[in-house]
């Protein structure tokens, strides 16, 4: 069998499963052991690093991460890996400007338009504000921070966590111009910015064309703009009684919000079964604690509008026909009205370009979506870039950020006249944990404890106002024990053929029986040899070269290794070892002038 | 060794055996031996066939006295019955433990030290009075426990760790459990799970003296170039001298084998063994030919392995000495001790 080749950084990366399914690939495990080590201005740092805001991230983040937790396969709850990003925002330094990046006094002379202060603009500036660049961002808004301050509520985000990350990338000395919408994509062009970044989001709510929807139209309202209105203390009021349309997170933000505006009965209208909502389960529970009805199986008809104001809604009752996960077919079983004051509609949005003249070069496609390259956030038209919602539609504040990152490297590679697709490839670096006999600088012993729960304010207290922070954060005890529930994924397990003695130590220790030794033969011999079922194919297995004695190979299955490193305290040659995988993902400050091209993408210097 | 416990973790799709229980439930408490430690090998290769054979673990008891093999009884099955006796002393035990019930399964783990050396004369009886048990025993060719002097097992112009020739030839407990009239003894190596795991089956259902030794490494004292008993030694001279296949009642015979190539040996409870020889007229039940054999084959320095000697008739302690069919616990309190009136009686007849 063909030997894993380990030294593609992919590998060991996949293994760490939050740091893979990250889009930014933050470093999980390493900031969960800075925490655990009361470092926790360093864990913030390294956060930063990789996700810019992570104050922000830390409370209000769609978490990819979770759901791909190791900790998850041991019919466990993942480590409660977001909210530990929150512990390190919380008990950080209140100064940190020390750790940030230096910015030169002596500018490149490039200078870049950034549009909309939201997530995507601002990674961008990070990235680009070091290098020397400098850089404007318009905002139509009076205040920075697009969704995150306009739709994100602030008794889920509160302003003073959002002002403080914002303002470390303006105070890099960002050229902020707030309530300065853009109107016209060619004269903003005509100011001879040397790039532009497009991070206008996706600002436009989904209509909901149904009888009715003109004449009631004074109590329907726009999910993400209605909370743009309520963010802006536009509007302070909202009838006793609202029907939320749609079950996405947008939704739970509207049904909690309303609930703070003064409604009483809100209920949240799902077209399909529980089983298909976009909303995360943990903001479906945080709406439920609320006591918001989450009513399954109703789909919208038609708005009732007596004496020019609406009183109600009609639903069509739905039943659904599902085979391995997908409906197969429905049937209307019945129609009802539920009255109501106000509608709010959240069933998704999309981004919108009025104010891009189509005859400027920058080409969009039959859904008015601008043509973007996936790499380089480059648009038809060298020199402007789009990122976050506004390249590829909603997604979420960490996608915007990785967007920005790599945005930020192109629009560094423009302005050097180099070739965008010439990227400095991912570097790793394995370092051993090993300390001595038995001892490993990290905590490698397997603790059982179930995920901690974090504490909220009380329901009594949540109401009274907007900005009420809802989630406690973790207490010194809670975190501690909730550290200690990581895995340490990345230190890896790494296998030295040529020092085995094939003693079965490894083998006869592991946990979870995921390593196997097998003869050398094809692959539906070496699976059924495994010790383990192999459960999982999207996870790696790591062969082995033949061993030395009877030629065998070491078969691991990653995915289900716990890297408790038993297999390597029980080696008596050190075949196995246990090394940090650490890995330097390039930002656009890493790409100095002299490097050249290179053709074969390497990066490296000629 | 490690100081950290190995966890129990709750992974789905873990197998229970026909009795219900996982593999985790046939371990023990955390191994204190070296890493690397044949014994381990064999510990877990114990694990592996009561697992497999769902034997419950109240019905085990297990024994040992000392050395570093005699601490493995304490790394499997947690739920069995122990005792941990007296160096070399481990077939009396097990002798009055089986004189008193004879239910239970016995597995006795001794080593080259206690069985070969202090305690050879208590390991030919328990092969004599055939008591029906396991005997394992781990051979790694040294003392371990006292910083790895030659074993009596050790070849002679085997060298030791700190680079001595032994001048002495060693007992083979093969060939010495043969020749105390065995009813069943079989060679295997740590290194050799498949084969192990199979031998350790047949034994523990052969009815009677089950012998075997299992060459055993040992990383510390004894795995280095010049040893006879390291890996890479009993690797490049192993020699199966038969396969042995264990079929558990009521199975069917699956492999085909060609006539004459093959034995089939029924136990008492109905499970099977199939012999398939790799030597061309080896004869797993001819004890003068088994040993004829042994002595040529050690003369070439191999390292003979797998079932090489069984008889199942031979008769077992309780049926030589004739007692009851029923364990003495289950006899009731009043008739095992029937009174001093009684005893009086039996007294004078014998005066």
């Amino acid at each position: 069998m063909e030997p894993t080749k380990t030294n593609n950084p992919d590998y060991y990366h996949k293994v760490v499963d939050c740091q893979w399914a990250c889009p930014a690939h933050t470093d999980v495990p390493e900031y969960i052991r800075k925490i655990a080590q009361g470092e926790f201005t360093e864990a913030y740092m390294q956060n930063r690093e990789s996700n810019v805001f992570p104050g922000i991230l830390g409370r209000v983040c769609d978490r990819p991460c979770e759901p791909a937790c190791r900790r998850g396969r041991t019919n466990e709850a993942p480590v409660a890996i977001c909210r530990l990003k929150r512990v390190a925002a919380d008990h950080r330094d209140e100064d940190i400007k020390d750790h940030l990046p230096v910015i030169p006094e002596q500018k490149n002379g490039k200078r870049i338009a950034l549009i909309g202060a939201g997530c995507a603009s601002l990674a961008v500036a990070n990235d680009l504000m070091p290098v020397g660049y400098e850089c404007t961002i318009f905002e139509a808004l009076p205040e920075p921070g697009g969704l995150m301050r306009s739709n994100i509520p602030s008794f889920r985000l509160p302003a003073q966590v959002l002002n403080e990350e914002i303002g470390y990338i303006v105070d890099m000395g960002a050229d902020l111009k707030l309530n300065h919408p853009i109107e016209s994509m060619k004269d903003l062009l005509d100011e001879g910015y040397h790039a532009v970044f497009v991070g206008t989001g996706a600002p436009k709510g989904k209509e909901l064309n149904l009888p009715g929807r003109e004449e009631g139209g004074a109590n329907i309202h726009i999910g993400i703009t209605w909370l743009e209105s309520v963010a802006f203390g536009h509007l302070e009021t909202i009838g006793k009684r609202v029907l939320i349309i749609g079950v996405g997170n947008t939704a739970m933000d509207c049904c909690r919000t309303s609930l703070r505006l003064g409604a009483e009965d809100v209920k949240v209208m799902a077209r399909k079964p529980r089983e298909f909502f976009k909303a995360s389960d943990w903001e479906l529970e945080d709406a439920e604690e609320e006591n918001v009805e989450i009513i399954v199986n109703h789909s919208p008809k038609e708005f009732i509008v007596e004496n020019g104001r609406l009183t109600g809604m009609k639903f069509r009752q739905v039943e659904y026909e599902i085979e391995y996960g997908r409906i197969v077919n429905q049937m209307t079983t019945a129609e009802v009205i539920v009255p109501c004051d106000d509608v709010i509609l959240a069933i998704g949005q999309d981004n919108a370009f009025p104010w891009i003249e189509r005859d400027l070069g920058i080409e969009f496609d039959q859904w008015e979506v601008p043509i973007v390259d996936k790499t380089t956030f480059e648009s038809t038209l060298p020199g402007v870039f789009f990122g976050g919602d506004s390249a590829f539609g909603p997604k979420n504040i960490i996608w915007a950020v990785e967007h920005g990152h790599q945005a930020a490297i192109s629009i560094h590679r423009h302005c050097q006249g180099k070739d965008l697709h010439d990227r400095l490839p991912v570097m790793m670096n394995l370092s051993s944990r090993k300390m001595g006999m038995h001892e490993w600088s990290f905590s490698n012993d397997f603790d059982p404890a179930a995920r901690r729960k974090m504490k909220h304010v009380e329901l009594s207290q949540r109401f009274r106002d907007l900005t009420t922070e809802v989630e406690l954060g973790f207490t010194a005890e809670q975190a501690q024990q909730e550290v200690e529930r990581c895995l340490n994924c990345d230190i890896q397990t790494v296998f030295f053929d040529s020092l085995c003695i094939e003693c079965d130590a490894c083998l006869d220790i592991c946990p979870t029986q995921c390593l196997t030794m097998t003869p050398d033969t094809d692959m539906d011999a070496v699976l059924s040899h495994m010790k383990a079922p192999r459960r999982n194919k999207e996870q790696m297995l790591l062969i082995s070269e033949p061993l030395k004695q009877t030629a065998r190979i070491m078969v691991k299955d990653e995915n289900l290794c716990l890297h408790c490193s038993l297999c390597a305290e029980r080696c008596p040659t050190a075949a196995w070892d246990m090394k940090k995988a650490l890995f330097k993902f390039p930002r656009a400050i890493d790409y100095k002038d002299d490097v050249h091209n290179c053709p074969d993408h390497t990066g490296r210097n000629r | 060794m490690t100081f950290i416990a190995k966890p129990r973790i709750d992974l789905p799709g873990q197998r229970t055996n026909e009795i219900g229980l996982y593999r985790r439930d046939y371990e023990g408490v955390l191994s204190t031996l070296c890493a690397g430690c044949g014994h381990d090998s064999i510990t877990a290769a114990i694990v592996q066939a009561f697992w497999e054979m769902s034997i419950p673990p109240e019905k085990v008891v297990k024994l040992s006295g000392i050395g570093c093999s005699s601490k493995t009884p304490a790394y499997f099955i947690s739920g069995a019955h122990g005792f941990n006796s007296v160096h070399g002393r481990m077939p009396s035990v097990a002798t009055g433990a089986m004189a008193g019930n004879r239910d239970l399964v016995c597995i006795g783990v001794s080593g080259d030290g206690d069985s070969l050396s202090i305690g050879f004369g208590q390991f030919g009886h328990a092969v004599r009075r055939n008591v029906n048990m396991l005997y394992i025993i781990e051979n790694n060719g040294v003392y371990g426990l006292t910083k790895g002097q030659f074993s009596a097992s050790a070849d002679k112009g085997s060298k030791s760790k700190k680079g001595s020739i032994n001048q002495w030839k060693n007992i083979d407990s093969v060939s010495t459990a043969l020749s105390m009239g065995g009813s069943f003894a079989a060679r295997s190596f740590s290194g050799d799970r498949e084969q192990l795991v199979t031998l350790i089956k047949a034994g523990v259902k052969h009815p009677g003296c089950a012998v075997l030794e299992v060459v055993s490494p040992c990383v510390t004292f004894n795995n280095h170039q010049g040893s006879t008993k390291s890996y890479s030694y009993t690797r490049d001279h192993y020699h199966p001298a038969s396969q042995t296949d264990f079929i558990p009642p009521a199975t069917e015979i699956k492999a085909t084998y060609a006539e004459g190539e093959s034995t089939i040996v029924e136990l008492h409870d109905g499970s099977k063994l199939l012999l398939k020889k790799t030597d061309e007229g080896y004869d797993a039940t001819n004890r003068s030919r088994v040993l004829r054999y042994l002595e040529q084959q050690r003369a070439r320095g191999e390292v003979v392995t797998g079932l090489l000697f069984i008889n199942g008739e031979l008769p077992e302690m309780h049926q030589i000495y004739g007692t009851s069919h029923t364990p003495l616990k289950d006899i009731g309190f009043e008739k095992l001790n029937p009174g001093s009136e009684v005893l009086a009686k039996l007294q004078s007849r014998m005066r």
